[in-house]
Order: C-alpha cells, then structure tokens, then sequence
C-alpha cells in the first residue's frame, strides 16, 4: 500500500524524467533502457559503481548529449530533442562534475550570466531602450550580489574567476545556475575534490535550496554525503536501473554490494 | 604649401578612418566572438557596390542606379551587407574556426568574380563612375572638401565606437565573452551560441558594409580590383597591430597601418624608376609584414591589448560587505 502523499507526488509531473534512455558509443551501451523520475520537491540521490553510465545519464539528461532512443520529458513535456541551451529555459539547471567558470570574467560577471530573460542581451535594446537595460541590470546585479553573499564569494566578486580555488568554482557555479531560478537541479559530483569543511557547507547549501522548494537530482560517489542528504537513492549499474530504496538499505542490499565489488557474478 | 599639406592630412586620416570602420566591423567578429573571417573584402564589397547602385544616377546600360540621397545609400549598404552576412552566418556560423575561414574566404572570392561578371549590375571589370560625394560642391576648394569629409568620418567612427563600447559592456557583450570562454557551460546557461554568434557576425558584417559605402563615396569610384584579398590582409594587419579586442586598439591599428602603407607608397615612388615602381609596389606588403612580426614579437596582445571589460551598470557595493570578515570558502 502507498501512503497518499506517494500517490499524489506520483500524479504530479515529474520534474524530470528518464523514459527508458538508451545511448550507445560505438559497440558500448553506455546507458542501456534507464529509466528515473525525479518527484517534485525531491532530493534524489544517484549512486553506481564507476562505468554504471551515471554521468552519461547526467549529459542526458542535461542535453548535451541526445539519446540513441528513449525520451527525456520535463514536467511532462518532450524534451529528447532539445539543446541544453532549451532546458534551462524550461526549469532545469546544472552543474558541471569539474567546474567550468569563466575564467577571465569576474566572479559577479559569472553570476550575471547565469541571468534569463535580460532584456539587455538583445543588441538593439541596449542602443533603443538603454534605460529599461540599466533597471534590469541592477536588478540583475543586487540578486548576483545575494547569491555570492549565499555562497560566500561576495569578497571576491572583482576578482577573475581563474583565482578561484576548485571548491570555490563550485560554489561559484551554484551561484551562477541559481541565478537563473532553476526549478530542478542537477548536481554532478558536488563533493569531489572538495575539503571536508568546505564539503560541510556545500551540504548545508543544498538541504537549504530543497527546503526552499528546488528538485535536485545529485550524481555522487561519496556515500556518506547521499547518505545525509537524500531520502531516496536509485542505484546503476551496467547502464540500467538496478534497484532503489532509503540510503540505509542500499548500503545494506547484497546486489548493490555486488555491483560495487565487481560485477554480478 | 601648408594647405597642400593640411589637405593631404585630411585625404589621408579620411582614408585611414574609413579602414577603421572595417576594423570595428571586423574587432566584433574576431576580437569579441573569435569568428574568423578571411573574407572581409567580400563584405566591404557588397556595402559599396549596394551604395553605389543606390545613389548613381540612372544608368542605361546597367540596373539602377536609383539616384536617392547619400545617405541612404550608406545606411542600405550597412543593412543589405548585414542582411547577406546573416544569411551566410546562417549557413557557415555552426563551422569551426578554420573551416569559417575557408567558407568566407570563398564568399569574398564568389562576391568579387560576381562584380567582375556581372555587368549588367556591377558594370563589370569597369566598375562603377561618377558615385556622387559628399559636399561635392566644395570640390574646388581642397582644403575646405577634405576637411569637411574627413570631419564626416570622425563623427560616423566616433558614433560607432560609442555604440560597440556600449555594446561590448552590455550584458550582450558579457554573453559573447563568455561563449567565447566555454561554450558548454554558456549553452548550460541557456545562451545559444549560434544565435549570439550569428548576430555578431551580422552586424560586424553589416559596419564592413557601411565601411565599403562610405568609402565608394568617398573616392567616387569602385571597381572589382579595390576588393582583393589584399584588403583583407591589410584589414587583418590594422587589427593585430593595433589590439584585437580592443575599439580603441582597431582604430589605432588602421590608421597606423595605413600610414605605414601610405608612406611606403611614397618612398617606392620617390625610390624606384617609373619602370621598376610596378614591382617594387610589393614592397609595401614586405613593409606591412614586418609591421606585423615587430608587433607580435614585442606586443603580441597588439599595441593596446584586450581591456578587462565590465558590464557599464556594475556599481560598488554599498553594504561594506567587502570589508567584513574572510568567507569560509576563501579560508579552505
């Protein structure tokens, strides 16, 4: 029997959504008729051994990769064959596993991208209606600004990005995705190559933006941190779905053990 | 004496500036975006002779000329060689850099044999005479005709300049640097690169445009032979010389360029016999080619390199927050 809220979340569109994803490299089926639905407001998390197809998965879902077969749908809607440029404009945001800030732009400058709809990225309202450009631009900058505040970087907002170190461009990227007020998030290794104390903060960014309401996928190697943070964990391997369940027992379940130490033999 | 020389100031900076304009056109496509066009004589081409056929009087051996006002023959080769830009920005933008190259290399040469053969429009290898100039009516007097020409070209310069520094600082601006950074993480953002570079290369395409009318103008004749790969290259050296990247840079670069070419122009014919001068006339590309290596040997960034440049509405903070305690990512 399933509680009623589970029925509920399963009537509402999923925020993003994996039906039966299929993408072959050459002769390797790196995802193999996957399928993984996000529910709103959820927190889920994505664990599988190395070569279980997990980030291929994320490039799917993020678009910049399209799918052999199999359909990705946001709320519902189809989006297989979308650009990743289409899939922030419907609500779904990312991260990238190494981060890729851009480096000669300063950290605000970095943020500011992250903005949608500015009326100050089509050339000719910037020469016609210079002045709606400027409103929104400080609209755009005292937001940036709230965002650097929420990850810390407010310090160093004039600085380049390339000054920044690796946990730093993480939190920086956060910041930039969010400034685009991201339904969903996909989260790619956010832990790795980060220092504990600042893994800690990390953790505590994103139970706060789920608590505000924000869908986050998160790809993660670091048990301990999905541990903490999801409530749900679907597991991979080979490509395909293996099983789900609460972290405890994933942890527990002799399949997924199997997985991890080398194959179901 | 002195207004000789005055006049042939203003001859000279008149002519220096309209290659500045094809500088600006070309610093938005390479210095902002990183397209790299080698067909840039195409372009100019396509503004003069789009000018020219709508300014010439009626001409009974070929189409047009339609005899409307100057004007508007500059503003029609801005937007008919913006409008063409666009169109094969449409077909070529999604090629890499080099491949970009090649596409618009061959557009210059297509647009040029075009102008060679099509004589019912272009008037073919003759070109097209008698393109009407601005403050003709001073013509007899050199000084005040230069001046007042050249007066026209600082301020269509100055009024660009003005308008690709607001761009560049624009959030326009800031997507187009930072596609030109990281591309993955620019379409992540939602910027499509290909419309933002298409949109570079129209109007960087549309100012060559303007660039190649204003200059019909002001010669008063075009020809095909005025839109060889030699223009492009000379264009290309202004930029480099001058900083790519950089408004201020590609006007310095033409005018310095062209001084170095107008000069050399003068000593090859003060030097050489009137025999020899056709062909010592190749020492004017040697002369413009050790410019180049001087430059990228102890200035490679050009003589004012690319400028940190920020979006025109950033103010300071005012919270002081700047001041307040080290963050903890900064201590990790």
């Amino acid at each position: 029997m399933q509680p009623a809220a589970d029925i509920a979340h399963n009537l509402a569109a999923s925020p993003l959504e994996a039906r039966g994803v299929v993408k072959v490299f050459g002769g390797l089926r790196a995802v193999d008729g996957m399928s993984l639905a996000l529910r709103p407001g959820e927190l889920l998390g994505l664990i599988g051994p190395n070569g279980a197809g997990k980030t291929t998965l994320f490039n799917l879902l993020a678009g910049s990769l399209k799918p052999s077969s199999g359909a990705i749908l946001i709320e519902g809607r189809d989006m297989t064959s979308a650009g990743p440029e289409a899939r922030i404009a419907n609500g779904v945001g990312r991260t990238f596993q190494i981060p890729r800030p851009f480096a000669e732009m300063t950290v605000l400058e970095n943020v500011l991208t992250g903005g949608q709809h500015q009326s100050g990225e089509r050339a000719w309202l910037n020469i016609v209606r210079p002045g709606r450009v400027a409103a929104e631009e400080r609209a755009a900058v005292e937001k940036a600004r709230a965002l650097l505040d929420f990850v810390t970087l407010s310090k160093l907002e004039d600085e380049p990005a390339r000054v920044l170190s690796g946990g730093q461009r993480k939190l920086l990227e956060l910041a930039r995705i969010l400034m685009a007020d991201p339904k969903t998030i996909l989260l790619d290794e956010p832990a790795a190559g980060v220092n504990p104390s600042l893994l800690e903060f990390i953790i505590e960014r994103v139970l706060e933006l789920n608590a505000r309401g924000t869908s986050i996928l998160l790809i993660e190697h670091n048990m301990e941190m999905v541990a903490r943070l999801c409530s749900r964990v679907v597991v991979m391997a080979a490509g395909s779905y293996l099983t789900e369940g609460a972290p405890d027992d994933i942890a527990r379940d002799p399949a997924v053990v199997d997985a991890y130490l080398g194959g179901v033999a | 004496m002195s207004a000789d020389l005055l006049s042939y100031g203003a001859f000279f900076l008149t002519m220096a500036l309209t290659y500045a304009v094809i500088c600006l056109g070309l610093n938005v496509q390479w210095g902002q975006t990183g397209l790299f066009n080698v067909g840039i004589a195409g372009f100019v081409a396509i503004g003069a002779y789009a000018s020219a056929l709508l300014t010439t009087p009626d001409d009974a051996v070929r189409f047009g000329g339609f005899g409307l006002p100057i004007i508007v023959g500059w503003i029609g080769g801005a937007l008919v060689t913006g409008l063409v830009s666009f169109l094969i920005g449409a077909l070529t933008i999604r090629l890499r850099a080099d491949y970009l190259a090649i596409a618009t290399f061959g557009v210059a040469v297509v647009v040029q044999l075009a102008a060679l053969n099509l004589e019912g429009i272009t008037g073919g290898p003759f070109g097209i005479g008698f393109i009407p100039r601005p403050f003709a009516d001073y013509a007899g007097n050199p000084l005040v005709f230069g001046l007042a020409n050249l007066g026209v070209l600082v301020v269509i310069v100055l009024l660009l300049y003005l308008m690709l520094e607001r761009l560049a600082r624009s959030p326009w601006g800031r997507v187009l640097r930072a596609i030109r950074e990281d591309e993955q993480a620019a379409l992540a953002l939602g910027k499509s690169a290909t419309r933002f570079r298409l949109q570079a290369f129209a109007i960087g395409g549309g100012i060559m445009g303007l660039a190649g009318a204003v200059q019909a103008h002001f010669i008063g004749f075009i020809a095909p032979d005025n839109y060889v790969p030699m223009l492009t290259f000379q264009v290309w050296a202004m930029l480099i010389v001058g900083g790519s990247g950089n408004n201020k840079g590609a006007i310095l670069g033409a005018v310095l360029v062209w001084g170095i070419w107008a000069m050399s122009a003068a000593a090859v014919s003060g030097l050489f016999p009137p025999g020899q001068q056709a062909r010592a006339a190749a020492l004017q590309i040697v002369m413009i080619g050790v410019a180049l290596c001087a430059i990228l040997l102890l200035r490679p960034r050009g003589l004012l390199g690319e400028e940190r440049v920020v979006s025109r509405h950033i103010g300071a903070r005012d919270d002081g927050s700047k001041d307040g305690q080290t963050s903890d990512a900064k201590n990790s």
